[in-house]
């Protein structure tokens, strides 16, 4: 994906300047309006002096903020051997230098993100509600979109956006209470100075600020889902398994906890309200509009399902020219790709000989998902592992699933999250 | 006193094509040995699972004693592979006596299909989950490092770096899917 590398490295610097240019104008704005025309001066120096600050703390601690942001807490392989093992497989298959950290947040709905400054700083967290509604399959493919972020190196430019805009947002909140409480008081003794216009300009400035931050962190996201996804069937070299945990992910009508703004554009899919998981008919993710941060899942599900045995860029290309009649993956990308990748089964949990069929003979594309005996032997294998580690097994009286119930959300969880039934 | 100036340009350019052709063909080589060794890191994990297995197995299934001896040998002839392979032909050494371990494993996953037990053990399980894990990281870097040779060996053969490229040792691709892999008898799988 060297082109999404070259145009992430190239946003990052913009996003930095401009936000730059934009707390610096607020800042201004703030100085004059409160101090008048010798305070733009200070509120500029102070503004500068808070964007160094800040860029100094993405890039040193930029992860762990958004990490406690979201309340992910670090995992090994002795709490989740199953999940270590995955991320540590697609950071081999994505050729990564080092294996990203883990992260695991209790939330029921499921979800995953990744973040960092760079690749070699990066980590991936999933959700409790991930965990519990995927197999293996699809939780390789969910972590392989992942890897791919972190690969194409969106989740650099996702971490310093998110920090930047984070501030950015909060200080023009600080602005707009201290103008509407400070700046009323302030009228009254100088309306005689003809400042006013200064003061209006600091309104507009304040008010605009925000908005525009979040716009330019919209304008971010989309196609790079799309990339990731392709990323996805790459690495995992199974776009199928991807496909079913998009389905899944979309289909899920549980509420997220973690509803800011800021993180909203790092997940896999985005993030459910209250309102919308429990109003609408369908899911709430099913519409793209120009304020949208993630394209729509049904549409990721479908060009996936249209890649037709092949794994590598070019079948994605293809299957994206199919559905979408657009272009996503650049020239020099699908050039380097070389041969063809064809879609690999992958070994079932319960079956280690399985990888052996050769997954690079060309005319021997290994096709759909593993049969159901082995799908349930490696489901059986998966539930082992929650169980052990601390997961409470619930079968709904309503639907029959079994339901995982991470140890934390325990008694939290009341009804079936498929069928609405009362749990027991 | 122009002829000079234009030979001398053209000594110059080509002097820098050689050092952008041969640090091109150094980075290609240097990347392949790179993957090579995360294949190596991925087969010693490999070997390293097999005494637990064997050691849970037996607990359940006393009398595979064949079994055991068979996957025993076979893993200490790919340990031995491993170590002593070297250069270009170590790719194809490594990979046969793999295939053969590849055989035993499968063997012994087979007969622990007879014992439900040994199947519903928590031990069994995560080993199972080990096994497909390494089996996977086995792929994955299987395939990284076919397609670092893949680069090198074309790099090496187009025109005009072939004139240049005799230091460099064509490699061979790590196949797993050779007949030693599927010779072995077992059980159906």
């Amino acid at each position: 994906m060297w082109e999404q590398i070259r145009s992430n490295r190239i946003r990052s610097f913009w996003v930095i300047s401009l936000l730059a240019l934009l707390l610096i104008a607020a800042g201004l704005a703030f100085g004059a309006a409160f101090i008048g025309p010798d305070g733009a001066l200070l509120g500029g120096t102070i503004a500068l002096g808070l964007w160094l600050f800040m860029w100094l703390l993405t890039v040193s601690r930029g992860d762990n903020i958004l990490a406690a942001l979201t309340g992910a807490r670090e995992v090994d392989g002795r709490q989740l051997p199953q999940l270590v093992n995955v991320v540590e497989e697609m950071t081999i298959a994505a050729g990564l230098s080092k294996t990203p950290r883990i992260f695991l947040v209790d939330d029921p709905a499921p979800n995953a993100f990744a973040i960092g400054r760079n690749p070699d700083r990066a980590a991936v967290a999933v959700t409790t509600g991930l965990l519990s509604i995927l197999d293996r399959d699809e939780l390789q493919g969910v972590v392989a979109h992942e890897i791919g972020h972190i690969k194409n190196r969106d989740v650099a430019l996702m971490t310093t956006a998110g920090i930047m805009l984070g501030a950015i947002v909060l200080i023009g909140d600080i602005a707009m209470r201290s103008l509407f409480w400070g700046g009323a008081r302030r009228s009254r003794s100088s309306s005689g100075n003809g400042n006013g216009a200064v003061v209006a300009i600091g309104i507009l400035f304040l008010i605009l600020t925000p908005i525009l931050a979040q716009l330019l962190y919209f304008a971010l996201s989309r196609r790079r889902e799309y990339l990731a996804d392709a990323c996805g069937a790459r690495f995992s070299r199974y776009p199928e398994g991807l496909a079913r945990a998009l389905e899944k992910l979309g289909g899920s009508r549980v509420a997220q906890a973690d509803r800011s703004k800021v993180t909203a554009p790092m997940y896999i899919v985005r993030p459910l309200s209250p309102t919308r998981a429990a109003g609408s008919k369908k899911s709430g993710r099913s519409k793209t509009s120009a304020f949208s941060t993630h394209p729509s899942v049904e549409e990721r599900v479908r060009i996936l399902r249209a890649m037709g045995g092949g794994a590598g860029y070019a079948s994605y290309e293809q299957a994206f020219h199919q559905v979408t009649d657009k272009s996503v993956i650049g020239a020099r990308t699908l050039a380097a790709e070389g041969a063809s990748l064809a879609a690999v089964a992958p070994a079932a949990a319960a079956d280690p000989v399985a990888s052996f069929t050769p997954p690079d003979v060309p005319g021997h594309a290994a096709p759909g998902p593993p049969p159901p005996a082995q799908a349930k032997r490696a489901r059986q294998a998966s539930d082992a592992f929650l169980s052990a580690s601390g997961f409470h097994m619930v079968r709904c009286n309503g639907c029959n699933a079994l339901l995982k119930i991470p140890a934390s959300q325990r008694g939290r969880v009341q009804s079936c999250p498929r069928c609405q039934t009362p749990l027991p | 006193m122009t002829a000079l100036w234009i030979l001398l340009g053209l000594v110059v350019v080509l002097a820098f094509w050689f050092v952008v052709i041969y640090n091109g063909l150094v980075a290609a080589r240097n990347e392949v040995d790179n993957s090579w060794s995360q294949i190596d890191v991925q087969l010693k994990r490999r070997h390293d699972l097999i005494p637990n297995l064997v050691e849970t197995v037996r607990g359940y299934a006393k009398h595979e004693q064949q079994l055991f001896e068979r996957i025993t040998e076979a893993r200490a002839a790919a340990m031995q592979a491993q170590s002593a392979a070297t250069g270009a032909a170590g790719a194809v050494v490594v990979a046969k006596a793999e295939n053969l371990l590849g055989g035993a494993l499968a063997g012994i996953m087979a007969v622990a299909e007879a014992y439900p037990d040994l199947k519903a053990s928590n031990n069994f399980l995560a080993l199972q989950e080990e096994l497909s894990s390494t089996e996977n990281r086995i792929g994955f870097s299987r395939q990284a490092f076919n397609d670092a040779v893949n680069v090198l060996n074309t790099r090496r053969e187009v025109f005009p770096a072939n004139l240049i490229s005799g230091g460099f040792e064509r490699r061979e691709f790590f196949q797993l899917d050779e007949v030693g892999e599927r010779a072995v008898p077992s059980a159906e799988v």
